[in-house]
């Protein structure tokens, strides 16, 4: 379980307030106006900003110490998620181990990995020779062989075209019901929470507001919500 | 997203450690010799008559090169940049050529244009007209010009063509006059560039001890660093040496405060090879006016290489066996410097960047207003209680260039490993890549590009420094600049000439392999 | 078989590579130029000490390898130091590097009494300036008509260069007090100041210059080696500075009885013959041949101007601070 415990961040004159659970296994989508602070709380929990008062708990236990690679997370960012100098497979590998030191069963593991995102064969290219859904899918590859209890996605396949985006983000929820995973998606769709989002965390004027079933909020949004949606 | 990130907080232990070991070994290097000229130094003499010449020479020299340099560079620039030619790129390759040019061999070629038995002397002569001198004052500024109006072009150059090409289409639509053009988008651009340039070259000069070496010479063409050189090397009068040294060290320091404060230009950009389109200048009065500045440009920075290479390669057959030892020892130091460079810059561009302290690049940099000879002093006099100096005359001379090649080193590795970070390193945290695995697998293959130009500047400047191994230099084990020296100075012209050839060619063949080495394609 | 004999050569090659004494001798560029006097008398010295190897190290000009001396101290790996001169032993003893060379009344062809236990002479010169007879027409009589010339000079610097600081101790014993006033209006004759005798010379001959500070013997050079006529020097009404150079056994040595046998074969024949035709100076002890033809054309001054002792050292600094200051305005 995700415990955010009354987290403060503040970046200049910019505070966002969070102070909510969510249920492991559950994939949930976080959703607001650009500039409200989405990618900051995802950034508090994967580790990259330091809050200002508050606790991030995985299964009770404070991932306050705990440097983001140390934390029990995957994340995929919006992009730059591949390092163009190195390999589709030792993109993948570096989940198994950082130095890149790989036994030949980890290399079978990351060729795995590879066809259980449709790349077989495709691990000696390097991202430049790849399509931008081809390399989506890479970084899933990753998150897939770090297990991680969490995935963190900030505004994943933002460059995918709208068929494409589709079928990435049926794959995302494929892969974290496989692997058990809890799922927290920083989007700025509502069709995106709508298509594979148990529950909706909206964030608005500085506070992240506690995860709400996403058929209950969309057919009864707050003020917020149906402002932004207006928006849009 | 509207809130950028915060300093990432993954400085790992070691790489604060790492960068402050290098640090700490540069300002050892750089203030630490200054100490220890000084504790060494019994009393410290006055400032006499001529130490007081010898600062206004500084001054002089400095002033007037830097003033003629940027001065000479508007106009070629300009033509450069609204002319569009064949070898035109070419023309803007061989403005970075004299960065990497050895001190001595551009000498040897000056001489051989502008000496008394020179082409340009000849030819006045012909006419019936004095001949010019390269000794003394003259010979100071032309050599410190041949060095610098390069660089002053390159970088107004730049500016030329950091004005939108919009600018000039919509002055073209407006009707502007070139008069129009010069007031709305051209002096103000020149009033930003130019006091960097005119700064930065003014510090180039202000530290010049080969020319001044080579072609100065008597009380009356003495700078600062000469003297110094001359009250340690000749007069082994500490005292004085420590006292110039300090007033050469204030010098640099207060210029380079000044310098910080006017937005210094970057000599190393790329993105030159293209021209604006002007629609004001055309006509045939005008093209022929940019095309004589060009020409006049191109011949002035030609014609002494092309002296080496014509004077030079007839010799190189011949050569005496002791030329191509010293470049074989040459090549050695340079290696050497060429890996403390990155050893030093490496670590403190790390520490710089994950810190984000621009005092850590600061501190690193300091070493551009120190004096080689001031290092090479200090160690001198470390060093003598416990080894013989002349014995070590090489690796000190290895350190002491890497020290000096340190901050170009750190200027193109600070901006790139920044933008990795920026690019990368949140991905390269969340997976837990720190240490080792994040130096091999994420910032050497990115940094290749820099790391090489690093090593291949660091290479060249190395193999053709002479500073400290004038210093240091045992007879028998002179590096090839040295040696090039000598035989310049016994006018042994012809041996000269080919082992001028030999360096020139070493030099660019090394900034050309480390720097290509760096550009193969790591994401290919 | 045949190997092990290769082998076994090898080793006794390296065994007396090893074995054979080296005698080190610092001393100036000029004197181990291929057209010096070094090579021949290496060849000469080597010949009659019983398989030594005497190997010259040129540390620039005559007073740098002084200083270089004082730089390394007691660490140098110099035997013997060949190439200083009467204007610099005062200052060379105060050093208490060298030691006495022993040898009790020499015979000297010299034109003045020497008396000195750590130094002996090997040759001897007047400073004089050197023109070209066919570029040069109104020729300077004296100092002072340099000065007043709009003739270029290429003259050494004193704190490296023995024949610039002769030219120094020059000025100095004619002007007296009034030596800076003369620096400065020689100033504008000066083209450069090099920091040692071969590269002004070598300016010289490729045309840099009109004049040249050298000896009245360079000419001798041009006339019996290159057959050439053209090049003088300048004979002044002041008179002509008197150099003499010389050698001196570093203290420190551990060659001690080759530097010995050294200093002894300076004065014989082997080393004297070699000084005319190749230092082109006037040998310390005039060999049984006699001079060489040539030398009898050559201007030798009526009055030699020289300080003896300590004097020059004791006015050393007080002259090179007016020649600092006199050329530096």
């Amino acid at each position: 379980m995700l415990t955010v415990e009354d987290l403060r961040i503040v970046y200049e004159d910019f505070t966002l307030t969070a102070d909510f659970t969510v249920e492991t296994g559950r994939k949930v989508a976080i959703l607001g106006p650009s500039g409200a602070g989405k990618s900051t709380l995802l950034s508090a929990i994967a580790g990259f900003e330091t809050p200002a008062a508050g606790r991030v708990l995985w299964d009770g236990e404070d991932l306050g110490p705990k440097a983001p690679g140390a934390r029990p997370v995957s994340v995929i960012f919006q992009d730059n998620n591949l390092f163009p100098h190195l390999t589709t497979a030792q993109n993948v590998g570096l989940g198994l181990s950082p130095a890149l030191r790989l036994s030949p069963a980890d290399e079978t593991k990351v060729e795995e990995a590879l066809g259980q995102v449709g790349l077989e064969g495709l691990g000696g290219r390097k991202p430049g020779a790849l399509s931008g859904g081809q390399m989506a899918r890479v970084s899933l590859a990753r998150a897939l062989l770090r297990h991680k209890p969490l995935l963190l996605l900030d505004e994943p396949f933002g460059a995918l075209g709208p068929a494409l985006r589709v079928e990435m983000l049926d794959l995302v929820a494929d892969l974290a019901e496989r692997t058990g995973a809890t799922l927290l998606m920083v989007s700025h769709e509502p069709g995106d929470a709508r298509r594979i989002a148990d529950d909706v965390v909206l964030v608005h004027d500085g506070e992240a507001h506690p995860p709400v079933n996403t058929a209950e909020i969309f057919a009864n949004p707050p003020a917020e919500l149906a402002a932004y949606l207006g928006d849009s | 997203m509207a809130h950028g990130p915060q300093p990432v907080m993954s400085m790992s232990g070691r790489v604060v450690a790492a960068g402050a070991v290098a640090l700490a070994v540069v300002l050892a290097l750089t203030l630490g010799t200054i100490v220890a000229v000084f504790v060494r130094a019994e009393g410290v003499g006055g400032f006499d008559p001529a130490d007081w010449a010898a600062l206004r020479f500084t001054v002089t020299q400095a002033t007037l090169s830097a003033a003629l340099s940027v001065a000479l560079a508007i106009p070629v620039a300009r033509a450069i940049a609204r002319r569009r030619f064949v070898g035109r790129g070419a023309l803007v390759m061989l403005l970075g050529a004299p960065f990497i040019l050895p001190v001595i061999v551009a000498v040897f070629g000056l001489i051989s244009v502008f000496g008394r038995s020179g082409w340009v002397s000849q030819s006045l002569m012909a006419f019936g007209y004095e001949p010019i001198s390269i000794y003394g004052f003259h010979g100071v500024i032309i050599a410190h010009v041949f060095f610098n109006l390069p660089l002053a072009t390159r970088l107004v150059l730049q500016g030329w063509l950091a004005i939108p090409g919009e600018r000039f289409r919509l002055a073209a639509a407006l009707g502007f006059t070139s008069r129009d053009i010069a007031r709305h988008l051209e002096r103000p651009m020149l009033r930003e560039v130019l006091p960097g340039a005119f700064l930065v070259i003014f510090l180039l000069c202000l530290t010049s001890f080969a020319v001044a070496l080579a072609l100065g010479g008597g009380p009356r063409a003495t700078t600062i660093e000469l003297a110094i050189y001359e009250a340690f090397r000749l007069d082994f009068d500490l005292g004085k040496a420590a006292l110039l040294a300090c007033v050469q060290f204030g010098l640099g320091a207060a210029v380079a405060i000044v310098a910080l404060r006017v937005a210094l230009p970057s000599g190393f950009g790329g993105g030159l090879d293209r021209a604006v389109q002007r629609w004001d200048q055309r006509g045939p009065l005008r093209t022929a006016l940019d095309a004589s500045w060009i020409a006049l440009a191109a011949l002035f920075l030609i014609l002494p290489i092309l002296a080496i290479a014509f004077d030079g390669i007839g010799a190189l057959a011949t050569l005496p066996s002791q030329v191509w030892t010293s470049a074989a020892r040459s090549l050695g130091v340079a290696a050497v410097s060429v890996i403390v460079t990155l050893l030093l810059a490496l670590p403190i561009a790390a520490w710089s960047v994950t810190s984000g302290s621009k005092l850590v690049e600061g501190l690193g940099t300091l070493t551009i207003v120190a004096s080689p000879l001031i290092i090479g002093m200090g160690l001198f006099i470390v060093i003598n209680p416990f080894l013989d100096p002349f014995a070590l005359a090489l690796p000190v001379t290895a350190l002491v260039n890497a020290i000096m090649s340190l901050p170009f080193a750190l200027r193109a590795l600070v901006p790139a490993l920044s933008q990795i970070e920026t690019q990368y390193g949140r991905l390269a945290d969340s997976l837990g890549m720190s240490g080792t695995a994040r130096l091999r697998r994420l910032w050497l293959p990115r940094l290749a590009r820099p790391l090489g130009f690093s090593a291949g500047l660091a290479g060249a400047l190395s193999l053709g420094d002479l500073g400290v191994i004038a210093l240091f230099a045992s007879p028998d084990t002179p590096t090839l600049p040295l040696q090039i020296f000598r035989l310049l100075t016994s006018y042994r012209m012809d041996d000269a000439a080919g082992a001028a050839l030999v360096l020139l060619a070493l030099s660019l063949a090394v900034f050309w392999l480390l720097d290509r080495g760096g550009r193969v394609n790591v994401d290919g | 078989m045949k190997t092990t004999t290769i082998i076994a050569a090898g080793l006794a090659t390296l065994a007396t590579g090893a074995s054979a004494e080296t005698l080190t001798v610092y001393t100036y560029d000029s004197f181990v130029a291929e057209w010096g006097p070094g090579p021949m008398i290496e060849e000469a010295f080597e010949a009659q000490c019983d398989g030594c190897d005497l190997e010259f190290v040129a540390v620039g000009d005559g007073a740098e390898i002084l200083s270089r001396l004082q730089l390394e101290g007691t660490r140098t790996e110099a035997d013997v130091v060949l190439g200083l001169d009467s204007n610099l032993t005062a200052a060379a003893r105060d050093t208490k590097l060298f030691a006495q060379h022993g040898v009790t009344d020499p015979q000297l062809d010299l034109p003045i009494e020497w008396d000195d236990d750590m130094f002996l002479p090997f040759d001897w010169g007047y400073f004089a300036f050197v023109y070209d007879k066919t570029r040069v027409e109104d020729v300077p009589a004296s100092l002072e008509e340099l000065a007043a010339s709009d003739l270029t000079v290429v003259i050494q610097d004193p704190r490296s260069s023995t024949p610039g600081l002769g030219l120094m101790l020059w000025v100095k014993s004619v002007f007296g007090a009034e030596a800076q006033g003369y620096w400065e209006d020689l100033s504008d004759n000066i083209l450069t100041v090099t920091k040692g005798w071969s590269e002004a010379y070598g300016m010289f001959t490729e045309g840099e210059a009109d004049m040249v500070l050298s000896y009245t013997t360079s000419p001798a050079y041009h006339l019996i080696a290159e057959d050439d006529d053209t090049k003088a020097a300048a004979a002044f009404e002041n008179g002509h500075y008197l150099q003499i150079e010389v050698a001196g056994k570093v203290a420190s040595t551990e060659q001690d009885a080759l530097a010995d046998q050294f200093l002894d074969f300076m004065l014989t024949d082997g080393f004297q013959s070699a000084i005319p035709t190749t230092n082109w100076m006037y040998p310390a002890k005039t060999p049984r041949d006699g001079l060489p033809d040539g030398f009898d054309r050559l201007h030798v001054p009526d009055t030699a101007l020289v300080y003896l002792g300590s004097e020059a050292q004791d006015i050393r600094d007080e002259a090179l601070e007016e020649w600092r200051t006199g050329l530096s305005q």
